[in-house]
């Protein structure tokens, strides 16, 4: 049989990529555990969508700060004293700032001076998902916006896509702004340089049947459950009371109801 | 062929550079470190697979843990007899296996990988 030198290293080049794609084939793609081997606690609570009414009634700045400490203590999100560097899973805004687009004159002492507080509002329509380039913010089944750190490249496409400020970005080692290099909850793990960081709806302790930390340590102000049920405690509370949300003409669809 | 010569000269030279770190470290490879079991993890016999698996797969595993508990919200392992585990490197892994230093850096130190999993997650025994 004749061979062309042509025929012949087209050949050779098919089967040396199917060799090496052989040997290396355990090594790509994700390591598969079957489904009945990863499963969910018993107790999870399970929602269609997430969501959160603030009664900006009932905060107060003490309460305020006690709600954010507990958030931040449980997530190792570090206090850093420069402004350019803070990192924020929930924190008090000005009224004005919170809600820019009510901007009534004249307004009502109370509202105008009220301590507003502001977390990720868990879009049911995120344009941070939709601005990430590798699907480390990503939209959850039950509408949780949720970060996979492994994933994240620390582009900030997101910090630019999120109109209301929720993100921060880890320009230094979170750990050097901690005491002793500690982390304050050692079951949860703390972010790395380089990474943007957000509030995560206490997804690790919904996965247990338990409220989020703000939601605890809230005294009533704040009330979480299912908004796709009828029949739950936050849709009540959105029947009775007259609800605002933040930026909601962008069609964001924020998930996060003030009373105000 | 006027340059048979300078020809051998040169893959001759070039072989002994690139073998260079083979021949060079001939006989000084130092043998694979004994792995330390603390008592904790002695005490509950069975890791969640069988040990030479773990030894081979253990990084697989997690990336698969990984996926599961943060994609999927699943966060419990059934291992092959039952039993339950958090998926869980922090609270998982090293309540068993107290001693990372002994347990998990010796290897990764000999086999020269660098995991960047420390970076975020916690060893709960380092006080």
């Amino acid at each position: 049989m004749k061979e062309s030198r042509r025929s012949f290293l087209k050949i050779a080049g098919v089967s040396a990529l199917g060799v090496t794609a052989a040997s290396n084939a355990h090594a790509i793609g994700e390591y598969f555990i079957p489904s009945e081997q990863a499963i969910k606690d018993q107790k999870v609570s399970t929602a269609d969508r997430w969501g959160m009414v603030i009664d900006t009634r009932k905060l107060t700045h003490e309460l305020n700060e006690k709600i954010a400490k507990s958030c931040h203590l449980n997530h190792n999100v570090p206090t850093l004293e420069n402004k350019n560097h803070e990192i924020k899973w929930i924190w008090e805004e000005h009224y004005e700032h919170a809600f820019t687009q009510q901007p009534n004159e004249f307004q009502a002492e109370e509202t105008a001076h009220a301590p507003i507080l502001t977390l990720c509002n868990h879009c049911d329509n995120p344009p941070c998902v939709q601005a990430c380039p590798t699907k480390a913010t990503f939209q959850r089944e039950d509408g949780i916006v949720l970060m996979d750190f492994h994933r994240c490249i620390g582009c900030r496409f997101c910090m630019a896509a999120c109109p209301y400020g929720s993100r921060s970005f880890n320009f230094r080692d979170p750990r050097d702004a901690m005491e002793d290099g500690k982390p304050t909850n050692p079951e949860f793990p703390t972010r790395t340089k380089g990474v943007v960081e957000k509030c995560n709806f206490c997804a690790e302790r919904l996965a247990v049947g338990k409220d989020p930390y703000c939601v605890e340590a809230s005294e009533g102000a704040l009330v979480f459950g299912d908004l796709s049920d009828e029949n739950s405690e936050i849709r009540k509370v959105l029947k009775e009371n007259y609800t605002i949300r933040r930026k909601a003409s962008l069609g964001t669809g924020p998930s996060v109801f003030y009373i105000v | 062929m006027k340059d048979k010569g300078k020809i051998i000269a040169g893959v001759a030279i070039f072989a002994a550079l690139v073998s260079f770190p083979f021949w060079y470290n001939t006989g000084t490879a130092k043998p694979a470190p004994e792995l330390i079991l603390a008592p904790e993890a002695k005490a509950a016999v069975t890791c969640i697979l069988p040990k030479d698996q773990m030894a081979k797969e253990h990084m697989q595993l997690l990336d698969g843990w990984r996926n599961s508990v943060v994609r999927e919200g699943q966060r419990v392992y059934v291992a092959e007899d039952g039993k339950k585990y958090d998926m869980s490197l922090s609270n998982t892994c090293l309540e068993c296996h107290t001693n990372k230093a002994d347990f998990c850096d010796k290897c990764h130190d000999y086999a020269a990988v660098n995991p960047y999993c420390w970076d975020c997650h916690v060893n709960p025994k380092e006080k």
